[in-house]
């Protein structure tokens, strides 16, 4: 495979086209898995999922069977979910608590900071069996940012909030909304989707689909009436149109005023419910207070699509949400959708902003079906031999607005570095 | 569901009866779904009806403050109705086939009006060259309006621990 070859760019001309077969090689794949997934960091969770010590949850990331466990001594460690006697899985349960992991195949025991502390017939191994060195097995590296969870499987990647990029500061402007904090709503959809899991990555920044594929969608949320009017922005940014940007190391963001849409923090409509609409309201003007105008503006009456490249979409739209997604094949991939709530924030509102979520958003709501509809229906087409790209040229010739594909750009330069052995892309930017 | 020695033939008659009644309303409300009569479907809910499938981990979870995977009042649930008729409901059109098989169905408890009924299903659904099993369980609390029996709450828990490589839930399940 001609790897140079698999982005075409025309800087002069304002094209920008990426080869189909990088949706189904399998010498593609291999090479994401060795330049990408064994070298980025990689979301594992958030901070609320185990609040106490002792409290593990079981995950699996780029493939490799993990459960990340917060210890005796209150510190968050992540490890193989592996014996390090004969290979057995020691975690065992999705979730829950334990100061001690047995292993059900010959009872070696470990604590929850992962050393091995129990082996029975000890006695039975000889002078160079070190139990110290037994202990359970974590990833090279292991960091957060905010109370976000990474893992690399790199131990020379770079730090987490240097990797981060331009992020850092849209995860800022998400996670200062609440005061108090956030929690992880209990409850995950896991699902998955016939199709390439770049394309869950495109389909997290493209707002261009948003209109056309989601029609049914809005016809109900517009049948519910008006909610509140639209705020003049105090601030240039991002726009009567929004943006789309790229916040560098193949990471992206697509930023566009809050019209007719619900936003619990804090923009009402009428899918919200009238009783919440105090709430929402003071919740705006406490951040108003707290940030200033401006600030407030783009936290209450924004909405972001932002991706962490590679994997893990953090949107702030019908609420916060956590979607995190992995390539099992070439044409198949697992996902992972939560959703974060303030700590601190009424029973009334959670439960509408639960409802609001679930009509837009998950396996079951009123737009993302589609989603995975038109990415696997994009999987088939790519079978198709006589069309030979994609095209992602939106907007390479204007002052992009958020219909524009700038941030799809930047991730595919990134990727295109990734499996070239590259670190970084040479531009971020258009 | 034994019969105790205390029951008078009547009474005893009387719980087949309803018993039979609840079977015959969830099968045919199958058969409704199956057909892909959702206007028809939509006529035996109550005004207050409700349905809702929680997420594969959390069962049991509380949809006021747990993330499920459908949580409809009969505002959603119209909106739902109306989505899957409009051709623009794309993982729908063309609508998918469904074939139902329900068992089990028993009477759990009678409280005034209302019938609390468990069923397990098995529901197939094939499209685009691919079948995938809904397998799991259904709750339903129906309740007796002038005479009829309507749908005041109906649960579809699933005993998937994903919905792999299903993806969606996009037909009524």
């Amino acid at each position: 495979m001609n790897l140079p070859e698999l982005i075409h760019e025309d800087r002069s001309g304002g094209v920008f086209r990426v080869r189909r077969s990088v949706f189904s090689s399998t010498e593609i794949a291999a090479l994401e898995q060795k330049y990408i997934f064994q070298r980025c960091w990689l979301y594992i969770g958030h901070d609320s999922e185990i609040p106490s010590a002792g409290d593990f949850r079981r995950r699996t990331v780029a493939g490799q069977p993990l459960f990340w466990v917060r210890g005796g001594d209150g510190k968050v460690r992540v490890f193989y979910n592996s014996c390090t006697h004969w290979g057995a899985n020691i975690c065992r349960l999705d979730e829950g608590n334990a100061e001690l992991f047995q292993c059900f195949y010959h009872a070696w025991t470990f604590n929850n900071h992962g050393d091995l502390v129990s082996v029975p017939d000890e006695p039975g191994y000889g002078s160079g069996f070190h139990k110290e060195a037994m202990g359970l097995v974590s990833p090279p590296r292991v960091d957060n940012y905010r109370g976000l969870y990474f893992v690399s499987f790199s131990p020379s990647v770079e730090d987490l909030v240097s990797y981060l990029g331009d992020a850092k500061d849209y995860i800022d402007l998400i996670l200062d909304q609440s005061e108090e904090g956030w929690r992880v709503i209990p409850g995950t959809q896991k699902y998955s989707v016939r199709a390439n899991w770049k394309m869950f990555s495109l389909n997290s920044l493209d707002n261009y689909h948003v209109r056309p594929l989601h029609s049914t969608f809005f016809k109900y949320t517009e049948s519910l009436g008006a909610g509140d009017p639209p705020v003049s922005p105090p601030t240039e940014f991002p726009g009567p149109q929004g943006r789309a940007l790229s916040l560098r190391n193949g990471h992206g963001v697509d930023v566009f005023p809050s019209v007719n849409r619900a936003r619990p923090i804090a923009h009402w409509h009428p899918i919200l419910g009238e009783d919440s609409k105090e709430e929402i309201r003071n919740r705006r003007a406490g951040l108003v207070e707290k940030f200033g105008e401006e600030r407030a503006y783009l936290m209450c009456n924004t909405n972001r699509l932002m991706l962490i490249y590679p994997n893990f979409a953090l949107h702030d739209i019908a609420g916060v949400s956590l979607r995190y997604f992995e390539p099992v094949a070439p044409d198949y991939m697992e996902v992972t959708v939560q959703t974060l709530a303030p700590r601190g924030e009424s029973a009334e509102l959670l439960n509408r902003r639960l409802e609001n979520f679930l009509s837009f958003l998950g396996p079951g709501g009123f737009a993302h079906p589609d989603d995975i509809e038109a990415m696997e229906s994009a999987q088939l087409g790519f079978r198709a031999n006589g069309p030979e790209w994609i095209d992602a040229s939106r907007g390479m010739q204007r002052d992009g607005t958020a219909l524009d594909e700038i941030h799809v750009r930047a991730f595919w330069r990134q990727w295109h570095a990734h499996i070239m052995g590259d670190a970084k892309a040479e531009r971020d930017h258009d | 569901m034994t019969s105790e020695p205390g029951n008078s033939l009547d009474e005893r008659i009387t719980k087949l009866l309803l018993e039979r009644e609840v079977e015959d309303f969830i099968i045919r409300e199958a058969v409704v779904l199956d057909e892909w009569r959702l206007d028809e479907w939509l006529t035996l809910f109550t005004d207050d009806g409700r349905y809702m499938i929680p997420s594969t981990d959390k069962p049991g979870g509380d949809p006021k403050e747990t993330l499920g995977i459908i949580n409809d009042d009969m505002a959603r649930l119209r909106g739902r109705v109306e989505r899957l008729k409009s051709r623009h409901a794309h993982r729908e059109f063309p609508w998918s086939r469904t074939r139902r098989f329900i068992s089990n169905v028993r009477v759990k408890e009678i409280a005034g009006e209302e019938i609390l009924a468990n069923a397990s299903f098995l529901v197939y659904r094939i499209r685009s060259g691919q079948v995938d099993p809904l397998i799991g369980a259904y709750e339903y609390i129906l309740r007796r309006v002038e005479g009829t029996l309507k749908i005041a709450f109906r649960k579809a828990v699933l005993d998937l621990e994903a919905l792999r490589p299903h993806g969606t839930l996009s037909i009524i399940l």
